[in-house]
């Protein structure tokens, strides 16, 4: 391993394949802050310029920088405007934007590229570890035991998302879901639910329900409430960009936790980065003090951290998969592969002892990009805070271009604006009613992975057996039913309590 | 009824039907040797329209106790008419209007309208900074995504080739 571990760094450390680091970074950060191009377009986008550098290491440097640039750069404006542009990012908004709104955009843009600084590092470290070692773990994990995790994952996020309103947010897990099974499925060559329109083939775009969930949302909101426009220190000065000790002290341990937690779904195919942010975010709030429990989703600094280093941390284990077994774990590694193999180098068991200075530089380009993005955002970030000082008669329309263009771009089909309006004027109503409405992009998302796993083992096992007959499975499962009725039970036992006691008034 | 419990009736009215396509009318096109297999197209939603019914039954008889009072910075439905809702119906109008006249007006034209349009609604009237902004933001992001990253989008209207 030494040897290899002093190969990749000579090859990292060229003066090329440093300036390809920076470039990666630097492109994915841009076209990342651009709703609506996540990872796997720009990495897409990028494969043509990497292919014809022509050395396989520098290519697959100049690709892995875009691809922790982009996670980076759809982060920003999911703080700053609520519009996340990569189902990764979502968590991040939920409090995120919470800060930006209360004047400490600087600060919770600071604590957003740490985490992730530190996501990203202490992922490249475990990768190096134990790259060989999980590849053998990850394959123990078959369908029954991701659609278990993520029924987890999504009874997680719909037992912490709604305010005490358990059965809301599961409402809205469930109509995500629906959603997610309009078109044609992976599994089932027939479009289902789409009604004989055309335009519905394909499903409903993942871009478009986002910025219908909260991007347009939130413009709507700051329509009618012009008073929302002002960040509520009032003056709209930008400051705060340092994290004090306390923070510091508060964010280290949600940091460490994430960064593994998040690394080990990220070697899980399959799974990534999603799921990893999702869970994160979820994990941390349920082990949270009661105090800080109330301050997540308003501005919490760990409800912030937790996601941004998951996820990070994720995208670095979804390269264990890829580089050790050759399997892709998510639609951005499956892209990768394509440009691996493209450029004559076959990613497998043997990839290490065939070509060490392949797999183990870009190891080390892990590091060398996580240390460039902070260097790079870090001074950048008061700069990019100024955008909440834009007069709200600018701010709005430029919003409302910009969630237009995110899911204009993608599919390069005017029919999909319209339902995006449609869309967001039904979430607003959903919004003044208080439903939560990040369970609802939440089971879209995860939808076909978990309709593709449960099909899956539904026909290995031929029929629900492998509830029982996996053991991991069911012990996931229950942890999963555990997780929707103790919240409603600890209301119900709350509010019995205080009627007991007025009672006794 | 309060709005929550009238969305759970819409839900409700939706997944019910959601559930007859799933029961009734999807099976019927299935191929017969997919008949054998232990799932179907049709088994995760009708797994999916039997729990969305339950829980928006379970909100609509209000058995779940919520907190009645609207939270603090939110919008309170109830005096809607006090926020300046013309304004958000019109940008909104707006929105529907760019996206049909993105393809025949060209992205150019349009979105310097919507960007103008969108500011003058909202009050915006110094249209010496206006204009110009709204240029360079269509121009910047025309050139960005077209020629940098080499993904269509129409300038010109359509009489105008390309």
């Amino acid at each position: 391993m030494l040897e290899g571990l002093l190969i990749g760094l000579a090859t990292a450390f060229s003066l090329t394949n440093i300036l390809m680091v920076i470039g990666g970074c630097l492109i994915g950060t841009f076209i990342g802050m651009l709703p609506g191009l996540g990872p796997m377009s720009i990495i897409a986008i990028m494969i043509p310029v990497a292919i014809s550098i022509g050395d396989p290491s520098a290519a697959l440097i100049l690709l892995a920088g875009v691809y922790y640039g982009a996670i980076f750069g759809g982060s920003t404006s999911s703080i700053l405007i609520n519009a996340p542009g990569v189902a990764s990012t979502v968590a991040s908004s939920f409090d995120g934007y919470p800060l930006a709104r209360q004047g400490k955009a600087g600060k919770a843009l600071t604590v957003a590229a740490i985490s992730s600084f530190a996501g990203g590092t202490i992922g490249a470290i475990l990768l190096m570890i134990f790259a060989p070692a999980l590849s053998s773990v990850a394959l123990l994990f078959g369908s029954p035991e991701y659609f278990a995790l993520m029924v987890v994952g999504l009874s997680a996020i719909a037992a912490f998302a709604g305010t005490g309103q358990v059965t809301k947010a599961l409402l809205m897990t469930l109509v995500g879901l629906m959603l997610a099974t309009i078109g044609e499925g992976v599994l089932f060559n027939m479009p289902r639910f789409t009604f004989g329109i055309m335009d519905l083939q394909s499903g409903l775009g993942f871009i478009t329900l986002a910025m219908a969930m909260f991007a347009l949302p939130e413009a709507i909101y700051l329509v009618l409430d012009p008073s929302r426009s002002k960040t509520e220190d009032g003056g709209g000065e930008i400051k705060d960009l340092r994290i004090n000790r306390a923070e510091a002290k508060q964010i280290a341990p949600v940091i460490g936790r994430q960064s593994i937690q998040g690394f080990l779904i990220g070697v899980l195919p399959g799974a990534g980065a999603t799921i990893a942010s999702f869970l994160g975010y979820a994990v941390e709030r349920n082990i949270a003090s009661k105090d800080e429990q109330a301050q997540f989703g308003k501005g919490s600094l760990k409800g912030l951290a937790a996601p941004e280093s998951a996820n990070n941390a994720a995208c670095t284990g979804s390269f264990v998969p890829l580089l050790t077994l050759g399997i892709p774990g998510s639609g951005t590694t499956a892209i990768l592969l394509g440009a691996l193999i493209a450029l004559n180098v076959s990613p497998g068991p043997r990839l290490m002892i065939d070509e060490p200075q392949i797999f183990w530089a870009v190891i080390i380009s892990m590091y060398l990009g996580n240390v460039v993005l902070l260097i790079l955002n870090l001074p950048l970030i008061p700069y990019i805070a100024k955008v909440l000082l834009v007069p709200r008669t600018f701010l709005i329309p430029f919003i409302l271009f910009f969630t237009m263009m995110g899911a204009y771009i993608g599919q390069n089909n005017a029919t999909e604006l319209l339902i995006l309006v449609g869309l967001g004027v039904c979430a607003t109503i959903l919004r003044f009613a208080d439903y939560p409405l990040a369970p609802l992009l939440i089971g879209f998302i995860l939808g076909p992975m978990l309709e593709n796993n449960f099909s899956r083992s539904m026909n290995l096992y031929d029929g629900v057996g492998f509830v029982v007959e996996r053991p991991m499975t069911l012990g996931l499962l229950v942890i999963a039913a555990l997780l929707v009725i103790l919240p409603s039970y600890r209301a119900r036992r709350a509010r019995l309590r205080a009627e007991g006691v007025a009672d006794g008034d | 009824m309060a709005l929550d419990r009238w969305i759970a009736l819409i839900i409700l009215v939706m997944s019910a039907g959601y559930a007859y396509t799933a029961f009734f009318a999807m099976d019927g096109s299935l191929a017969p040797f997919m008949r054998n297999n232990p799932i179907w197209p049709s088994t995760f939603p009708k797994i999916l329209s039997v729990m969305a019914i339950f829980g928006a039954v379970v909100i609509l008889l209000g058995f779940e106790k919520g907190s009645d009072a609207p939270k603090t910075g939110e919008i309170d439905y109830r005096r809607l008419t006090d926020y300046k809702l013309g304004q958000a119906i019109v940008l909104l109008t707006l929105m529907v209007a760019y996206a049909l006249l993105l393809r025949p007006v060209g992205f150019l034209a349009a979105t310097v309208g919507f960007l103008v349009a969108g500011s003058l609604i909202l009050g915006e009237r110094r249209l010496h900074i206006l204009i110009p902004v709204a240029l360079i933001a269509s121009g910047g992001i025309w050139y960005l995504v077209q020629e940098v990253l080499g993904i269509f989008l129409r300038p010109w209207p359509f009489f105008m080739g390309v």
